[in-house]
């Protein structure tokens, strides 16, 4: 068990940037077409992957290395990382509840749709397979969190002003610009890879 | 589903699922897992096969055990049927094509949180019989596979001039590393879903 040989702070800025979960890794998609028609939705459903992300990330990889590993049952963990999450996104769903009303109601409807949300999911699994350190895991996850974050926010401000514009043909509105639209930004986000990579 | 009666006859699943709520240019449901895995055709062709297999088992498997879980908790269970699925794709992909599944990576697992199969089970199974569903499962699967196997086609004629891993390109032929890269992706989805729309449209329009 050796952990990649990668500085924290390149790792958190990799994922954030070069390999962004959502335009490098295509993870997150359904979700991120669907919410980020609305700005303030979008920040709400940002915040809670970031939290939902950071939070599961650390759990499956204590359940990885100290269950699932030594007892030798790896094929589970498909099933054992999406119960985790569920699980998870349950709780805090209630500790919301109880800490603060307002967050809740902010928060609310969006909890729910992370359980399916790839990324969440995918961060897990990268993290086995690029069989990251603890505190990797931890950076890893939470920078993939912000990345998203910060990629919803952006896409969704794009589209709130070609929305406006009236020139774009009848069979390309909505989900096919958007798409268009992505490939643009993760365009752009190849632009840092120069800067450093991490696979 | 659109709001017109489902259609539950084998033959307007068919046409439903491959064309008019296509999975991918109608809905753009479940292209989280799949777009990153359309740069070689031979990869695309294998994790579509899968997707159809999870697809197909889990509605049948959702629509037989229906009425035997109580609604509330119907979620959770349908994601266990479908991660069951995908731990059997997942070991004999690890078993008989060692290397493809090296290279597909964490999206084998990341069939799971395919919006699409858990959305097939929820509008379909849940409400139709053993059989029609699983039928559900293939078309939707299928209409989902054609979508990719065209983006795939394009992208690895341009990004490596080969088609599954055959060269096609003369000797001349300049690879197009951009098309190797996400982005390319994004526009090839783009533009499929532009003129799958457009023509639906004009199908409308012709209708009207």
């Amino acid at each position: 068990m050796n952990p990649p040989d990668i500085g924290l702070f390149s790792l958190f800025f990799a994922s954030i940037f070069t390999s962004n979960i959502l335009l490098a890794n295509f993870l997150g998609m359904c979700s991120f077409v669907a919410i980020s028609k609305d700005m303030k939705s979008s920040n709400g459903l940002g915040l809670a992957v970031t939290v939902v992300l950071t939070i599961t990330a650390a759990v499956n990889w204590i359940i990885l290395h100290h269950v699932l590993i030594p007892l030798d049952l790896l094929y589970l963990r498909f099933i054992i990382f999406i119960i985790v999450i569920a699980a998870m996104v349950q709780i805090l769903e209630m500790i919301i509840d109880r800490v603060s009303q307002k967050l809740y109601i902010t928060l609310g409807i969006f909890l729910p749709l992370i359980t399916v949300n790839c990324a969440i999911l995918g961060v897990s699994l990268f993290v086995e397979i690029r069989d990251y350190g603890f505190t990797q895991t931890l950076v890893y996850g939470f920078g993939s969190g912000l990345g998203w974050w910060i990629a919803i926010m952006a896409l969704s401000a794009i589209r709130k002003k070609t929305e406006r514009t009236k020139t774009v043909p009848a069979g390309l509105q909505g989900s096919g610009l958007t798409m268009i639209t992505i490939g643009l930004m993760a365009m752009a986000f190849i632009g840092f890879q120069g800067m450093l990579a991490v696979q | 589903m659109s709001d017109s009666a489902a259609p539950q006859t084998v033959g307007g699943v068919l046409t439903e699922n491959l064309w008019h709520s296509n999975p991918i240019f109608m809905q753009v449901l479940g292209i989280c897992s799949a777009l990153a895995v359309t740069n070689l055709l031979v990869n695309t062709a294998i994790m579509s096969v899968g997707v159809i297999f999870v697809t197909m088992m889990s509605n049948l498997t959702v629509s037989i055990l229906k009425s035997l879980f109580p609604r509330k908790v119907r979620m959770i269970v349908q994601v266990l049927i479908i991660a069951f699925y995908v731990i059997i794709v997942d070991i004999v992909l690890r078993a008989y094509l060692p290397d493809i599944h090296e290279a597909l990576g964490p999206y084998v697992g990341l069939i799971i949180t395919n919006c699409i199969i858990m959305g097939r089970a929820e509008a379909f199974a849940q409400s139709n019989g053993p059989l029609l569903s699983m039928w559900d499962g293939i078309t939707s699967g299928a209409g989902y596979m054609g979508v990719l196997m065209t983006i795939a086609f394009f992208r690895e004629l341009l990004a490596f001039g080969t088609l599954f891993g055959f060269t096609v390109m003369p000797a001349g032929f300049t690879p197009w590393v951009l098309m190797a890269m996400p982005p390319s992706a994004f526009f090839f989805l783009g533009i499929i879903i532009w003129i799958g729309k457009t023509i639906m449209y004009r199908q409308q329009e012709a209708a009207a």
